[in-house]
C-alpha cells in the first residue's frame, strides 16, 4: 500500500491482527479477528473502540469565539453563534447550488471552534475555510493528534473509570478529561447510534490510551466495516454516498440541523452559500427525499441499485445510496433517494437486483433506536 | 476432494458431487449474509454463474465447476448463510451436481495443488 498515510495507531492495528485497507488516503483497519458481524454486535452489546484519526481535526480561532462562529456561519447554515460553551453540534458546508460540500461536528471550546471533518474532504474544507475567513480568523489543522471513538452501552463505565467526569457529560457535551494522565478533548457523541465518546489525544499518547481502553474486558477494537453497518442502521449519512455536492440538506432530511435562527424569519436567516435554494426547499418542499429502505427477503441492496415505483416501470424514481446487511436488524437495510410522492413510510417500491425487481418498503430511520444519554 | 481456482471444493458421493466453498474463501469473503442457490433439476455448464453470495462486504458469484445437472441444494444455507462460515466443508455445502462428463472432474485440482494455490 504505497503512498498511503498511517494513523498514530497503525502499529497497534497490526498487532491486533487487523486487516488493513486503503480508505480516504489512509491505511485503515477494515476488520479485526472478530469479523464485521461480531464487531458490529459487540459494539451494540458492550463497547467498541474505533480509530478515526484519519478525520480532520481543525481549530478555528478569532479574537473571540463569536468572531470564529460568525465567520463559520457564512459557510455552514447552523446556529454556531448560539452554541453554548462546551457543547457540540452537527453541521455541513454548503455550496452556491445549495448542495453539501461536507458534513462535520462543531464544538464551542471557549475561545475557539473545534471542528471534526471527513478525511476525504479535509483538504477542501480547510482551503474553503481559510479562503473565506483568514486573516481575521485563523484555521489550523491539528496534524499531531489522534482521534478515537469508544461506542456502546459500556462506554460510560469504561471512560468513567479513567475520569469520573465522563459520567456527567450529556449527549453532545464536550470536556477536557484526564485519560491516562493526558489532557483528552472528549465529546459525548459518535457515529453508531449508541452512547459513547469521541476522544482527541496527542498522537504520541494515542497508543497508550487505546491500549488502556482495550484493557477493559468489555472493549473490542472495531474496524471500518462495522463502523459502516452501525451508522447505516443508525440512519446516519455517509458523505459522498448519502449526501454530496448535489443534495440539498432538505432533500437529505437534515433540516433539523438548520436551527430556526438561520431560516426565513430568523435573526440570522440565510447568509450562507446556497441559502436561496435551501431556504426555498424548507418553505416549499423538495421533489426527492432520502428515505430508509427495507428490502423484502434476505438479499442486500447496495449503493447504486435503481428504484422503481412498480415492477415494470421503465423510469427509475431513485436509487440506493447506502445499503447492506444490518447485523442488529438481522436483515438487509438501505438508504436512498426517491421521488417525494413515493417517500411515505410503508410505501412498497422495487429495487432492481441482478435484472430482477425485488420489493422494498420505505421505512422509518433509524432502523435501530438510538441509545443516547440525553 | 477436488478443488477449483474459484475456491470451490467437490466431494464425491457416488456419481454425484457435493460442492461448497473453502475455508480460505469464507475467510476472505467475511461473514456471509445472503445465498441464492440454483434450481434443483437445472442443467448447467462449467463456469455458469449459478450461485449468488453476499458477505457483509460485497456480492460475488459462484460458478458451476463442471457441466451437469443440479440434483439438490442446501436450503438450510439459504436460511442461515453463516453456516458457510462456521462449517464450510460440512453443513455449509451449497449444491450437489451430477457431472454430464465425469472426465471434467479429473481436470480439477487435488488438495496438494489447491494448498499450493492459496499459500
Amino acid at each position: 500500500m504505497t503512498n498511503l498515510r498511517q494513523t498514530p495507531l497503525h502499529a497497534l492495528h497490526l498487532s491486533l491482527g487487523a486487516k488493513m485497507v486503503p480508505f480516504a488516503g489512509y491505511e485503515m483497519p477494515v476488520q479485526y479477528s472478530l469479523g464485521v458481524m461480531k464487531e458490529h454486535l459487540h459494539t451494540r452489546a458492550k463497547a467498541g473502540l474505533f480509530d478515526v484519526s484519519h478525520m480532520g481535526q481543525v481549530i478555528i480561532c478569532g479574537d473571540s469565539y463569536e468572531a470564529a462562529a460568525r465567520g463559520l456561519e457564512e459557510l455552514i447554515p447552523v446556529d454556531i453563534l448560539g452554541l453554548a460553551l462546551n457543547r457540540q453540534r452537527y453541521g455541513f458546508f454548503t455550496n452556491a447550488a445549495g448542495g453539501i460540500e461536507d458534513d462535520l461536528m462543531l464544538a464551542n471550546r471557549g475561545d475557539h471552534v473545534f471542528a471534526v471533518v471527513n478525511a476525504a474532504r479535509k483538504e477542501a474544507d480547510i482551503a474553503a475555510m481559510k479562503a473565506a475567513l483568514e486573516p481575521q480568523v485563523t484555521v489550523t489543522e491539528l496534524t499531531d493528534r489522534a482521534l478515537l471513538a469508544l461506542q456502546g452501552p459500556s462506554a460510560e463505565r469504561v471512560v468513567s473509570a479513567m475520569d469520573r467526569r465522563a459520567r456527567d457529560m450529556a449527549f453532545m457535551d464536550v470536556a477536557t478529561l484526564d485519560l491516562n494522565g493526558v489532557d483528552a478533548w472528549v465529546s459525548r457523541s459518535g457515529y453508531t447510534g449508541e452512547d459513547g465518546y469521541e476522544i482527541s489525544v496527542p498522537a504520541d499518547d494515542a497508543e497508550a490510551i487505546a491500549r488502556a481502553l482495550l484493557d477493559h474486558p468489555d472493549v473490542e477494537p472495531i474496524g471500518l466495516g462495522a463502523r459502516d453497518s452501525l451508522r447505516l442502521e443508525a440512519g446516519l449519512c455517509l458523505y459522498g454516498h448519502d449526501i454530496d455536492e448535489t443534495t440539498s440538506p432538505v432533500e437529505a432530511g437534515l433540516t433539523w440541523a438548520i436551527q430556526k435562527v438561520r431560516r426565513v424569519g430568523g435573526d440570522r436567516a440565510g447568509g450562507f452559500r446556497g441559502a436561496d435554494r435551501i431556504l426555498d426547499d424548507i418553505e416549499n418542499g423538495v421533489s426527492r427525499k432520502r428515505v430508509g429502505l427495507v428490502p423484502e427477503g434476505r438479499a442486500p441492496m447496495r449503493e447504486g441499485v435503481p428504484l422503481f415505483a412498480t415492477e415494470d416501470d421503465e423510469e427509475p424514481i431513485g436509487a440506493v445510496t447506502s445499503g447492506g446487511f444490518g447485523p442488529t436488524v438481522g436483515g438487509p437495510v438501505a438508504m436512498g433517494y426517491v421521488s417525494a410522492d413515493h417517500a411515505t413510510q410503508g410505501t412498497t417500491i422495487f429495487g432492481e437486483l441482478r435484472g430482477k425487481r425485488m420489493p422494498v418498503m420505505v421505512a422509518k430511520l433509524p432502523f435501530v433506536s438510538a441509545n443516547f444519554k440525553r | 476432494m477436488k478443488y477449483t481456482e474459484e475456491h470451490e471444493w467437490l466431494r464425491a458421493d457416488g456419481d454425484i458431487y457435493v460442492v461448497g466453498i473453502t475455508e480460505h474463501a469464507t475467510t476472505q469473503l467475511g461473514d456471509l449474509v445472503f445465498v441464492e442457490l440454483p434450481e434443483v433439476g437445472a442443467t448447467v455448464s462449467k463456469d455458469d454463474e449459478i450461485v449468488v453470495i453476499e458477505s457483509v462486504k460485497a456480492a460475488s458469484d459462484i460458478m458451476a465447476p463442471v457441466d451437469g445437472e443440479i440434483t439438490d441444494v442446501n436450503s438450510a444455507l439459504a436460511d442461515d448463510p453463516s453456516l458457510a462460515n462456521s462449517d464450510p466443508l460440512g453443513e455449509g455445502w451449497f449444491f450437489k451436481i451430477k457431472p454430464s462428463d465425469p472426465s471434467q472432474i479429473d481436470g480439477l485440482m487435488d488438495e496438494a495443488a489447491y494448498t499450493a494455490l492459496i499459500s
